[in-house]
């Protein structure tokens, strides 16, 4: 493989999203994926300052993202809304000249940072250094007959032009990896829609409304259960589902297909 | 706080770096919108609120707290304005004047004392939209 991926974790992949940390750490080596984390890394903020006036918001971001330019590695996102931050926040530093002034004012690089590193999710890396053919072909438990619905939500795609991820309304890269490892991928109109984030907090009845629309669209096209790359979307979605269809991070059923999951 | 109207709106436009002029009411944004039917002010009609100035009526909205920032939204106008950027930048308004926090560090053991699954990103999410 070409260089080390530098991983940057974020806060709850430490704390409260424990599995979907380990279960991607175990699948890399399995798969022979260097990585290695970032020396020191502080919270994304977890949400995008979309002000454009917001710099000090953006600075930890920053550091991470120069952190990975110093040492000429790709930097690797698991958690959808760090993925989000880091690569918005690297699209401002690169586009926009007054924020990347006053964010190179503030943080005193060596160098002025101009947003050189490629931000890199785990799931672009699966398609992109492995590929999906040959990821099939290292699975030792495929998940024959198992119906999964990929809940991608919202940070991973939109804004497209910035995130670039995948196909905003369409999004085929979960179904990809599902196939990959034997599943049967379950398509449902409410995959790309959101799950109510952070208004969990001051108003949950409007967070179960949206929830429960995600999760009946999935029900009624017969997924068994849901996969997510975001910890938030997984508390809000498995708080309320009424059991019947639990949520998942993708990594768990990663390891459990190459068969690393303890 | 700003003196007076003027002078707010052109400082959520210059926060949100968007423009409200290009937008043409078709109404898609608040079609698209999850949290719509909760809004007092529906994305369309907080857009055409900046465009006409009426800011200090938008900071009194129950919208700027139902807005789940998912940007369904600016994907899909398709004038390319950012209604979600426009709340967000209405919210600053109000939350960066002094004792104006939605949400304070005080609040926070409490809700964490409330349910022990509550991930960080949730506590440190909101904290970033609602408090300054």
């Amino acid at each position: 493989m070409d260089k080390t991926y530098l991983y940057y974790p974020g806060c709850t992949l430490k704390t409260k999203a424990k599995e979907l940390d380990a279960y991607a750490l175990q699948s890399m080596e399995m798969l022979g994926i260097p990585c290695k984390e970032l020396d020191e890394w502080q919270c994304c903020g977890a949400v995008y300052p979309q002000a454009t006036d917001e710099i000090a918001t953006r600075l930890s971001a920053a550091r991470a993202l120069e952190e990975a330019r110093q040492k000429d590695c790709d930097l690797l996102t698991l958690c959808s809304a760090c993925h989000h931050v880091m690569k918005r926040v690297n699209h401002d530093i690169a586009s926009d000249a007054d924020i990347r002034m006053k964010v190179n004012n503030y943080s005193e690089f060596e160098t002025p940072y101009a947003g050189e590193t490629k931000v890199v999710h785990f799931l672009e890396m699966l398609r992109d250094t492995i590929g999906f053919a040959e990821l099939k072909k290292r699975v030792l438990n495929p998940l024959t007959g198992r119906k999964i619905g990929a809940y991608y939500g919202c940070l991973l795609l939109r804004p497209s032009n910035v995130m670039q991820f995948d196909d905003p309304e369409n999004p085929y890269i979960m179904e990809e990896f599902l196939h990959a490892i034997g599943a049967e991928p379950v398509l449902y109109s409410y995959r790309n829609e959101c799950c109510g984030g952070y208004v969990a907090l001051d108003d949950p009845a409007l967070v179960q409304k949206v929830c429960t629309k995600v999760l009946h669209s999935a029900e009624q096209k017969g997924a068994e259960v849901l996969v997510t790359a975001c910890p938030l979307c997984k508390y809000n979605l498995t708080k309320h589902d009424s059991g019947d269809v639990p949520t998942y991070y993708f990594t768990e059923l990663l390891a459990e297909a190459l068969g690393v999951k303890e | 706080m700003l003196v007076d109207e003027k002078g707010m709106q052109e400082e959520v436009i210059r926060m949100s770096g968007t423009e409200p002029k290009k937008c043409m009411l078709c109404g898609k944004c608040s079609a698209t919108c999850p949290p719509s039917m909760d809004m007092d002010v529906r994305p369309h009609r907080f857009v055409k609120n900046v465009k006409a100035g009426n800011i200090e009526a938008l900071m009194e909205s129950e919208s700027l707290w139902k807005c789940l920032s998912c940007f369904a939204c600016v994907e899909r106008c398709p004038r390319g304005v950012e209604p979600a950027s426009l709340v967000e930048a209405v919210r600053l308004l109000v939350i960066r004047q002094q004792g104006k926090n939605y949400l304070t560090a005080d609040d926070i053991p409490e809700l964490i004392a409330s349910d022990e699954e509550i991930p960080q990103q949730l506590i440190v999410s909101a904290f970033r939209k609602y408090s300054k």
